[in-house]
Order: structure tokens, then C-alpha cells, then sequence
């Protein structure tokens, strides 16, 4: 038993064909783990499947040994469960500490000692912090929207392309700060197109095609797997 | 045939209600009822091709009816010589200043690169353009209005007969449109809604205020007709004796020779009324058959289809080449003129310019419930939803009253809810609108006639 | 050459008096941008939900008066205005319960949501106009005038007089007072925030655990308050009669575009941009001119740029012009 758990998830979005197939996904605590496939595999969609932003025919979702397949988005953030989206997942019109504020919506004990962990972790962020995230570049708004989704503590945390768009140097600092974040014993799951630099710093890894699992181990098995390696890695 | 079935059937209940009218209350009432629902009709297809062909909002019906009125005012009055002897060179020279001042802008707007030192010699041209004509006009303007204020005041029109205003007054609301098209069509949905609205307020304040062109709130009457004067007719022998055809068997109760005399004129009266509103009747319903057919056939052409791949999905028909920014302004300079022929035979059918009396509720909002309640994007709906909400809105009075009369059936005639209440009967018809207009949103948000379009 | 006169006459016939306008206009423009900014869409109720208000106002008013209760030299009006919020805001939510809601939770297009906005202004419309009647209104009480032009003349001794009326003063501290509250609420308390990242990001508002419900519910609550007080305190300064109040939906728009919409504090100085604009347009400164010029420069005519009856017209102008040269308003930035 894995701490977060995806199991024979089947589903897709209303009442449109399925889009995963009976497709199972775990980490661990302190543990990376990568979801990669091409494009249309269903990468996302299992993400989303797990948080909950789709209605699942069968399967289920676990964490921690409690079902709640069955749980709203909002009611499985509380579950600890924190989610950045690829686009838009920041308040752009609001300052950087508002941001974090934000995140920490549903707490409601006295958060502040939470938000100078995050200025810790990010120092960018303390610098710029009342100013508007709408002018902050490409990665320190990769990093408010990290930050924001750690505001609420969570034990996991999910990310969909965290380095979508950034330029290669940025992306090595991002991917930085994601195992920085993994040291504070957080289970990660992301959903990469940067398969190799992903697997890299990843433990373990996920190779979807067609919405279902086609090949899964460590991240260095994958690394290796001459398949993966001709088919998704680009040789 | 079965797929038209609703719609005859539709059409066939309108036309009963309409039939009960006039049985019930009067021919008169009827006929008014229906020449009105023609041209409501008129304006929610051209309301209709704008949003249901296109899906641009136009919340500027008003202004577009009000010029085409304008139109049937500077067409079918006569020049008033006296004012055009004490003002018109003046009118003249700020008309050709007018056209120097836009030549100009677009010689700068063609001439220089976009900067901000253009947009300030624009601004300067467009002030001091604007500080000249007044200099210029303002004499002018004001020996026009001196000119025996109390029943000209104003230069007069052309003095043709008003039906070609129909054709102008969808020219100057074309016109008119083309402007605000040009300027505005790029906006969102809903600023395009609001400053569309706003443009129809202005143009509403210079055809109230502008005197000297259209009398302003001191309105225009007595403006010539398309079909007889009803006195006219009543003293022709031909009318007379129709008269008596008709009412034959009535008049055969009665023995008496002076009493059959005294009905027979009574016949008359009321018949030479009902005579004038049937032939604007006809006029009408001629405009309204030409409109369908075209809008019809533009509907199931190649372009009708490109409009509706432009309304769905804007940016993949702009990736296939269409030109969406022209397809839009050509539509709505379309839509626009209808509105304007629709205005222009509201005056007609009046005999009356009353620029006061254009206010949005009647002439914007009112039309829109018409678009949507009929069924957007079907011209069948359109026209139907004309006919079902005027009718609605002339009969919700008399229905409010025996509902009110229903309701507070056991309270005493002085009691103050209901003398509060048969006082208020007038808004119900506010009232039905608005609830009509939910209830058509929610449960039947395509209309009553929904758009259907089969490829063969 | 007197400066002092001219001063004097320009703060008595443009200053006070836009300012005051434009307070009111300011309200409606917060509430208009505050519906776009989360509800949104582009409400064309407005101008009915304020005097829809009012109407509530009024009959409070007329209660109070009957029992003789009064407020002494301040209107009873502001005694009234509590109450009237109440009913004003009850009316709201179930307008939202049975209407928009709808739309919202099947994420319709916000055409339609300004379509189906129509239907309930048509709606607001007949329930005043039955309740109340179509009639001009007032409902002042109290002491009209803080200053009067004549005890101004004779206290400076200058030939212009200041004429301050009380309702003028009363509606530019009412304003400033909700006004600011408002901010307050928006930018520092966690409800406020929440509201601000709802009209930002709705997923993510979403996903960080806000709970719509409420964030719809506090929204409709303030226009409730907005458009009362605004409304009420037009009706105090001027009169009221519901065509007015249709009709100054269009100027209140104009405010809140040329503010940005979806910005509350651009909304807030959008309404002071129009209503300068209307009445600086539209002032006749042959006065102000003969105190300034000398004698041989007198102007001759009214030097008025736009005749009165143009007022509107000149907002809906400005309007125009934003809309085309800077279409996110005057003061875009900070969204909500």
C-alpha cells in the first residue's frame, strides 16, 4: 500500500468517451514520482482523476488507507492534497503574499510562520512580496504558484507540466526547488513533456499511452529501457 | 411538410388571436394590432440577421428606427424656402467644413504612422474643426428656428412622396451603421452591447435637440400618407356603396330610412378607418414578404453559411480565409438598414415625427425580447416573436385588468389595494415582458421557433 | 480681473455639484464592475435594482414620518436606508436564487447571463412602478441647505454666492465612508481576498478551497448595500422617479468602463471622470470669463462648449472614445 494511490482508474470528462483506461498510479512520501507518456495519453486527465476534477466510472483513490474516490475537489484539499495547474495557476491581479494567503484559505489557525517556511524556501518571493504576480517572470510565477499549493501543508503534492514554457535554465532551478520541496517528506506526482530532465531528478516514473500504464520502474530503469528510450525519450 | 407543422401551426394561433380581436374588441384595434406586429416583425429580422446570423449584439435599435423616421421627415415634408433663404448657406458651409474635417483626419490617419503626435493633430483638427462649424453654423441655426417657429422652424424635407423614405431611411441607418461598424465592431460581446446603446442615446439627443433639422421635441405632424385620408373617403361614392355591400344584411333590419341613413354613415366611418389600415396592411406585408424571401434565401446561400461558420467558431473561419472583420460589418450595416426601413414606416403609418417618444425599453430592449423569444436565428421565429410579444404587449392592460378584476374579485370597488392596483395596470405588461423573457431563457432558451438548418 | 469671484462661482456651479454626482455615480460604477468582476456579467438591471432600493427607502421614509420619528435637521431618509437594504438585499438573493443562479451553475455565456439580466430589469421595472407609481418623488425632510448663497454673500462679502446644499455634503460623506469600508474589506480581510482571487481565478479560487456559494452571496449582499445608498442618496440630492433611474444605467456604465472594469477604484474615480466631464462640457463661462478678462475682452455669447441638453451625450462620448483607444478603462491594473 503506497501512501497516495490511483488504482484501475477509468473515466473522462462528462459524458465524452474515456479518456483513462483502467490506469493506476502511487507514490510515496518523499518520493517523485513522474507521469509521462505522448501527447493525448492521458496524462493529465489521470492527475485530474485523482483530484477529482472527473467523475470516475470504476476505480479508486486512496490516500493514507482511506477511500475518497468519492470526495469533491475542495473536500480532498482538505485531505491534504494540493494541485498546480499547468495554466492560469496563479492570481495574477493580487501580490505575491496575498497569493500565499490565498493557498491558506482553509486553514484557520495563524499561518504566518507557514508563509516565512515558503520565503525559506523560495528567498525570490520575500524579495518581491507585495509586489503584483502579473509582473513577476515566467519561473518566479512557477514559484508563487508553488508556493501557494504548499501554503496548506500538503502531504501530497501534484503538478501538471510545472516547467511548461520556461526557458531551459529556469526549468533546472524549478526542478530544483521540486526536490527541495520532496525533502519535507511531501509525495509528488507531475506530469512532464521534459521527459529526461523529469526522470532525472524523478524516483520513479509512469509511461502512459492511450490512457494506460504501458511501461513503469525506477527513474533511472526508464532512463535505460532502450523502448521508452526510442519511443518517448527521443533516442 | 411535417417539419413545418409548428410553424403553421404558430403562425395559425397568432393569426386566430388577432381574428378574436377583432371580434371581440374591434376591427380597428385588430388591424392597428397587426400593422404594428409588421413592423415589429421588420425590425427583429434585422435585429435577427445581426444576432442570430452572426451573434453580434446590437442594443442599438433605437437609434436606427429613429433615423429611419428622420428619413420619412426630410423626404416627404416640403422644403420650407423662407428658412433655407435665412440659414441654408450656412448649413451648407458647415456640411462641406463637416466633410474637410473627416478628409483630413483620414488624410493624416493614411499619411503618418500611428503615434502620439497623430493622435494630438487629430484631436487638434477635430476641436478646431468642431470650434468652426459652430462659429459657422450657429447664425444659421439660429434664423432657421426663427423662421415662424410655431409651425416650421426647420429647413423642411424634400417634398417627395414618403414612401421612398423606407429606401432612405435603410440608407441613412446603412450609413450610419457603417460608422459605428467600422469603430466599434472590434469590441467584446458586451461593450459592443453598451456602446451600441450609448451611440443610439446620442443620436437620440441630436435628433431631439438639432431644431433646426428635425424640429426636435416640438415634433413634426401631418405628414403625407401612402394610402387615402379617411375623409376623403368617406365622401367617395364607390367606398360608400362597398360599405353597404358589406353590411348589407344589418342594414336590411333596419326600416326606417333616416336611421338606416344615420348606421350607414356610422358604417362608414369605421369602415373608411379599417379601409386605411388595411391598405398599410398590404404595404407593410409587402415589405415583410421581400425581407423574408431575401433573408431566406441569403440564409441557406454559401454566404449565409460562412456566416454561421463565423458565428460558431470565429477563429477557425478566420483560418480559412474568411475575412470575419468584413463579414461582421457588412452584416451589421445590413441589419441596421432593415431596422431603418422599419422606422421609417413607423412614421409613415403614424403621420407623426415625435423624436420624445424614442426610449430604449420600446425600441431596444422590447425588440430584443421579440429576437429571443421568436427563436434567434430563424427568420420564421423572428417574425413570429414580433407578432407574439407586440400583441402581448398592447393586450397585457386589458389581460392585467381581468386579472386583477379576478383577484381581487372579493374586495369592495374602493377598496385602496384595488383601486392601488387597477391604477397599475398599465405595467403588467412590463411585468409579462420580463417574466415571458425568463421563463423563454430557461425552458426554451432557443425561442419558440428554434433555428434549424438542414444540409442538403 | 477678480479671482476670487470667479473661484467661487466655478466651485458653486461645477465643483459641489460634481462631486456630488459623481459620488453617486461612483456607487453604481463599483456595484456595476463588482457584478462583472464575479458574477460576471454586464448587468442592465442596474439602473432598476437602484431604484428598486430607493422605492424601499421611501416607504421607510414615509413609515417614519407618519409615526413621527425624525433624524431633526438631517433627512429621515438616512434612518430609513438600514431597513430598505434589508428588503433591497432579500430581493437579490432570490432574484439570484431563481434566476442567475441557473445560468451560473451551467457556466452560460455571459451574453446570456446580460440577456436574461434584461428580462429581470423589465421585471424590477413593472414591481416599482406598480408599488410605487411612475411619479416624480421627493422625499427630503430636514434642513435643506448648509450654506445658503445669500448668508455666503453677506458673511465674505464677495458678489458670488456659495450655495452648499445639505444632501450634497451628506452624499460625498456617505460615499467616502462606504467607499472606503469597502476597500478596506476588499484588500484586507480574508472574505475580501477571497473575493478578489475568485473575480481573478475562478479554477484556482476553486481549487484553493473558496467556496463560491458565499463568495456569491457577500457579492450580491454589497450590491444590495451599493445600490440602496446609491440610489437613495440620488433621490435626496435630486428626486426620484423610475425612468430617471433607468436611464442612469447609462451613465453609471460609462463610469465603470472608462473606470476598467472589474475594478472597483477605477470604477470609483470613473464616476468623478463623467460627471466633471458632463458638467465642465456643458458650463456656460461667459461669467467666469467677464471676472477673469478684462472688460474689452468680454465674450459675447455663452461660451458654452456643448449645449446642456447634450450632457449625457458627452459621457457616452467619452465612453466611446475609451472603449476604442484603451478598452480595459482608464485605470486598468489591479483586477477587483
Amino acid at each position: 500500500m503506497a501512501f497516495f494511490e490511483g488504482n484501475n482508474m477509468t473515466g473522462g470528462y462528462g459524458k465524452g468517451p474515456d479518456i483513462i483506461n483502467s490506469c493506476s498510479v502511487n507514490v510515496e512520501r518523499g518520493e517523485i514520482v513522474s507521469i509521462l507518456g505522448p501527447n493525448g495519453a492521458g496524462k493529465s486527465t489521470a492527475m485530474k482523476a485523482m483530484l477529482g476534477l472527473l467523475n470516475l466510472k470504476s476505480g479508486s483513490v486512496i490516500i493514507d488507507g482511506k477511500n475518497i474516490s468519492n470526495l469533491s475537489p475542495q473536500d480532498r484539499v482538505k485531505q491534504g492534497i494540493s494541485f498546480v495547474p499547468q495554466n492560469k495557476n496563479v492570481f495574477a491581479g493580487m501580490t505575491v503574499e496575498e497569493n500565499l494567503e490565498m493557498g491558506a484559505f482553509l486553514i484557520n489557525r495563524d499561518y504566518k510562520s507557514v508563509i516565512d517556511e515558503i520565503y525559506d524556501l523560495f528567498p525570490i518571493l520575500k524579495e518581491k512580496k507585495s509586489q503584483l504576480v502579473g509582473e513577476l517572470s515566467g519561473g518566479q510565477r512557477q514559484q508563487v504558484a508553488l508556493g501557494r499549493a504548499l501554503m496548506i501543508k500538503p502531504s501530497v503534492l501534484m503538478l501538471d507540466e510545472p516547467t511548461a514554457g520556461v526557458s531551459p535554465i529556469v526549468m533546472d532551478e524549478l526542478f530544483d526547488h521540486i526536490v527541495k520541496v520532496k525533502r519535507t517528506n511531501v509525495a509528488i506526482l507531475m506530469v512532464e513533456q521534459n521527459a529526461k530532465q523529469a526522470l532525472n531528478i524523478s524516483d520513479r516514473g509512469y509511461v502512459l499511452v492511450t490512457g494506460e500504464n504501458r511501461f513503469s520502474g525506477t527513474g533511472k530503469e526508464l532512463l535505460n529501457n532502450p523502448r521508452v528510450r526510442t519511443s518517448f525519450l527521443g533516442g | 411538410m411535417r417539419k413545418n407543422l409548428n410553424v403553421i401551426a404558430a403562425y395559425g394561433i397568432m393569426m386566430g388571436l388577432i381574428i378574436l380581436v377583432g371580434i371581440f374588441q374591434s376591427w380597428n384595434i385588430a388591424l392597428s394590432i397587426f400593422n404594428l406586429c409588421l413592423i415589429s416583425a421588420v425590425m427583429t429580422m434585422g435585429a435577427n440577421i445581426q444576432w442570430g446570423y452572426a451573434g453580434l449584439i446590437n442594443f442599438g435599435i433605437m437609434g436606427y428606427t429613429a433615423l429611419g423616421g428622420l428619413a420619412a421627415v426630410l423626404i416627404s415634408v416640403n422644403p420650407v424656402q423662407e428658412a433655407w433663404n435665412a440659414g441654408g448657406s450656412n448649413i451648407l458651409f458647415s456640411l462641406f467644413l463637416i466633410i474637410g474635417m473627416v478628409l483630413a483626419v483620414r488624410y493624416v490617419l493614411k499619411k503618418y504612422e500611428k503615434s502620439k503626435i497623430r493622435t494630438y493633430i487629430i484631436a487638434t483638427i477635430i476641436i478646431l474643426g468642431i470650434i468652426i462649424i459652430r462659429f459657422v453654423s450657429e447664425p444659421g441655426i439660429e434664423a432657421i428656428e426663427e423662421v415662424d417657429p410655431a409651425k416650421t422652424g426647420f429647413l423642411g424635407g424634400l417634398g417627395l412622396p414618403i414612401i421612398f423614405s423606407w429606401i432612405v431611411g435603410a440608407l441613412f441607418a446603412g450609413g450610419l451603421a457603417f460608422v459605428i461598424g467600422k469603430v466599434a465592431l472590434g469590441l467584446r460581446a458586451d461593450y459592443l452591447a453598451i456602446a451600441t446603446l450609448l451611440i443610439s442615446e446620442i443620436v437620440i439627443a441630436i435628433i431631439k435637440h438639432e431644431d433646426w433639422l428635425t424640429r426636435g421635441v416640438k415634433n413634426v405632424i401631418g405628414l403625407k400618407r401612402p394610402a387615402p385620408y379617411e375623409v376623403n373617403l368617406q365622401q367617395t361614392d364607390w367606398f360608400i356603396n362597398l360599405v353597404e355591400k358589406f353590411n348589407f344584411s344589418k342594414l336590411n333590419l333596419i326600416s326606417d330610412f333616416t336611421e338606416r341613413q344615420a348606421a350607414l354613415n356610422q358604417f362608414v366611418i369605421e369602415g373608411s378607418s379599417v379601409f386605411v389600415k388595411l391598405c398599410y396592411s398590404g404595404l407593410f406585408l409587402i415589405v415583410v414578404i421581400i425581407l423574408l424571401i431575401l433573408t431566406q434565401k441569403a440564409l441557406y446561400s454559401p454566404w449565409g453559411r460562412m456566416m454561421r461558420a463565423i458565428r460558431d467558431n470565429e477563429e477557425a473561419a478566420n483560418a480559412m480565409g474568411k475575412n470575419v472583420v468584413k463579414q461582421h460589418l457588412l452584416i451589421f450595416v445590413l441589419g441596421s438598414a432593415i431596422v431603418g426601413i422599419a422606422g421609417a414606416m413607423l412614421v409613415t403609418q403614424d403621420g407623426l415625427f415625435t423624436p420624445g417618444s424614442y426610449r430604449p425599453m420600446r425600441y431596444t430592449f422590447l425588440i430584443w425580447v421579440m429576437v429571443i423569444v421568436g427563436g434567434s436565428g430563424n427568420n420564421f421565429g423572428a417574425i413570429l416573436g414580433g407578432f407574439v410579444v407586440w400583441f402581448l404587449w398592447i393586450e397585457a392592460a386589458p389581460i392585467g385588468l381581468y386579472l386583477v378584476n379576478l383577484t381581487t374579485a372579493g374586495l369592495d370597488d374602493t377598496h385602496a389595494l384595488k383601486v392601488h392596483l387597477i391604477e397599475s395596470v398599465p405595467y403588467f405588461r412590463f411585468l409579462m415582458m420580463g417574466i415571458g423573457l425568463l421563463l423563454i431563457m430557461r425552458y426554451r432558451p432557443k425561442g419558440i421557433l428554434p433555428e434549424k438548418i438542414e444540409i442538403k | 480681473m477678480d479671482f476670487l469671484n470667479a473661484t467661487i462661482l466655478l466651485l458653486n456651479y461645477i465643483f459641489v455639484p460634481a462631486l456630488a454626482y459623481g459620488s453617486q455615480l461612483a456607487l453604481g460604477a463599483i456595484f456595476v464592475t463588482l457584478i462583472y468582476g464575479i458574477l460576471r456579467f454586464a448587468n442592465f438591471a442596474t439602473g432598476d435594482m437602484m431604484s428598486f432600493g430607493t422605492m424601499f427607502t421611501i416607504l421607510f421614509t414615509w413609515y417614519f414620518q407618519s409615526v413621527g420619528i425624525s433624524l431633526g435637521v438631517l433627512p429621515t431618509a438616512l434612518l430609513a436606508i438600514p431597513f430598505a437594504i434589508i428588503f433591497m438585499i432579500g430581493y437579490m438573493l432570490l432574484i439570484d436564487k431563481f434566476v442567475f443562479k441557473y445560468y451560473r451553475v451551467n457556466k452560460s455565456p455571459p451574453v446570456q447571463l446580460a440577456m436574461v439580466s434584461i428580462g429581470v430589469m423589465f421585471v424590477t421595472q413593472a414591481v416599482v412602478r406598480i408599488i410605487i407609481g411612475p411619479s416624480d418623488r421627493r422625499f427630503f425632510d430636514g434642513e435643506k441647505f448648509l450654506i445658503k448663497a445669500g448668508e455666503f454673500k453677506e458673511m465674505t462679502g464677495l458678489n458670488e454666492g456659495l450655495a452648499i446644499k445639505s444632501t450634497q455634503v451628506i452624499t460625498i460623506l456617505v460615499t467616502l465612508i462606504l467607499v472606503s469600508t469597502l476597500f478596506w474589506f476588499l484588500n484586507k480581510t480574508k472574505t475580501g481576498k477571497s473575493m478578489r482571487a475568485y473575480s481573478d481565478n475562478e479554477d484556482l479560487a476553486l481549487l484553493s478551497g473558496i467556496d463560491p456559494k458565499k463568495i456569491v452571496m457577500i457579492t450580491w449582499i454589497i450590491a444590495g448595500i451599493l445600490a440602496t445608498i446609491g440610489g437613495a442618496l440620488y433621490g435626496l440630492d435630486k428626486s426620484f422617479k423610475p425612468f430617471t433611474y433607468f436611464n442612469n444605467m447609462l451613465p453609471i456604465f460609462a463610469a465603470a468602463i472608462v473606470g476598467g472594469i472589474g475594478n472597483p477604484f477605477g470604477a470609483f474615480l470613473g464616476g468623478y471622470v463623467i460627471a466633471f466631464s458632463e458638467i465642465l462640457l456643458t458650463y456656460a463661462y461667459r461669467k467666469f470669463f467677464m471676472y477673469v478678462l478684462p472688460e474689452s475682452m468680454e465674450p459675447g455669447g455663452l461660451v458654452q462648449l456643448l449645449s446642456t441638453d447634450y450632457k449625457f451625450a458627452v459621457s457616452f462620448s467619452i465612453l466611446v472614445i475609451v472603449l476604442l483607444y484603451r478598452p480595459s478603462g482608464i485605470f486598468k491594473g489591479k483586477v477587483l
